[in-house]
């Protein structure tokens, strides 16, 4: 259990931007844990899809998303995106919200991902996803980069905020 | 020109870059392979759309009265 949850840096977006990259991360805490709320800009499309990496890399990755859309599961792997949030074709003014942890963010070993991501509609096709990732690298995390997966920018309004946990 | 936002943890700063070269490269080639992933869905979508709607033919049976049968 969580002794400490500290905010490390917020963004709220005042103009569209493809990405938001946190850097110099503090090695301080135990875990990492990212909370955000986006739109994208994405053409005609209903849904775009969240990227997340680690150190400006998005190599040696491996993702397992379990999902729910309008009534119908499955499931899929990736070595890249994750799972939906809003875009353009998607209730206007509606953002997906998503949380990404990353425990012993500073440690050796391989880093594990764990996410939870919703795209909102206020009509027909929400979608929910579930996610367990692995990021294959013994470097530590030292920053943390949120993109999109298709070429798009992040609406105004868009918030990402980045806390450290410490478990003493 | 597409731009980053950079936020140093330590210091607060924020900064707003024009993304590089490779990094424009790298998100038009994510792009196109999500356009293929959605077209994928669709596809297979309507595959098995139509798929239910032939047995459902064969049968003789409505959706609703094939919900019965495995309900």
């Amino acid at each position: 259990m969580a002794n400490t949850y500290t905010l490390i840096e917020s963004k709220i977006l005042g103009s569209v931007v493809a990405s938001i990259t946190f850097s110099s991360i503090p090695q301080t805490y135990t875990d990492l844990l990212v909370k955000v709320s986006a739109r994208s800009n994405s053409g005609p499309n209903t849904h775009d899809n969240f990227l997340i990496y680690f150190n400006g890399t998005q190599s040696n990755r491996t993702n397992l998303i379990l999902y729910g859309i309008n009534g119908s599961v499955g499931s899929y792997t990736s070595t890249d995106y994750f799972g939906a949030f809003n875009a353009p074709a998607s209730t206007a003014n509606t953002f997906g919200n998503a949380e990404f942890y990353i425990p012993n963010y500073t440690g050796s070993n391989n880093k594990s991902i764990s996410a939870d991501i919703v795209s909102e509609n206020n009509a027909s096709n929400g979608q929910d996803y579930l996610g367990a990732a692995l990021w294959s690298d013994s470097a530590a995390i030292t920053s943390l980069t949120i993109g999109n997966y298709n070429a798009s920018d992040f609406a105004i309004n868009t918030t990402a905020y980045l806390y450290g946990i410490s478990n003493s | 020109m597409p731009t980053k936002l950079i936020i140093n943890c330590e210091t607060g700063e924020q900064t707003e870059v024009e993304l590089t070269a490779e990094e424009i490269a790298q998100r038009e080639a994510d792009a196109k392979a999500f356009q293929a992933e959605v077209k994928a869905k669709e596809a297979d979508a309507a595959t098995k759309a139509a798929a239910k709607a032939e047995l459902l033919d064969k049968l003789g049976i409505t959706a609703e009265e094939a919900a019965l049968l495995v309900g």
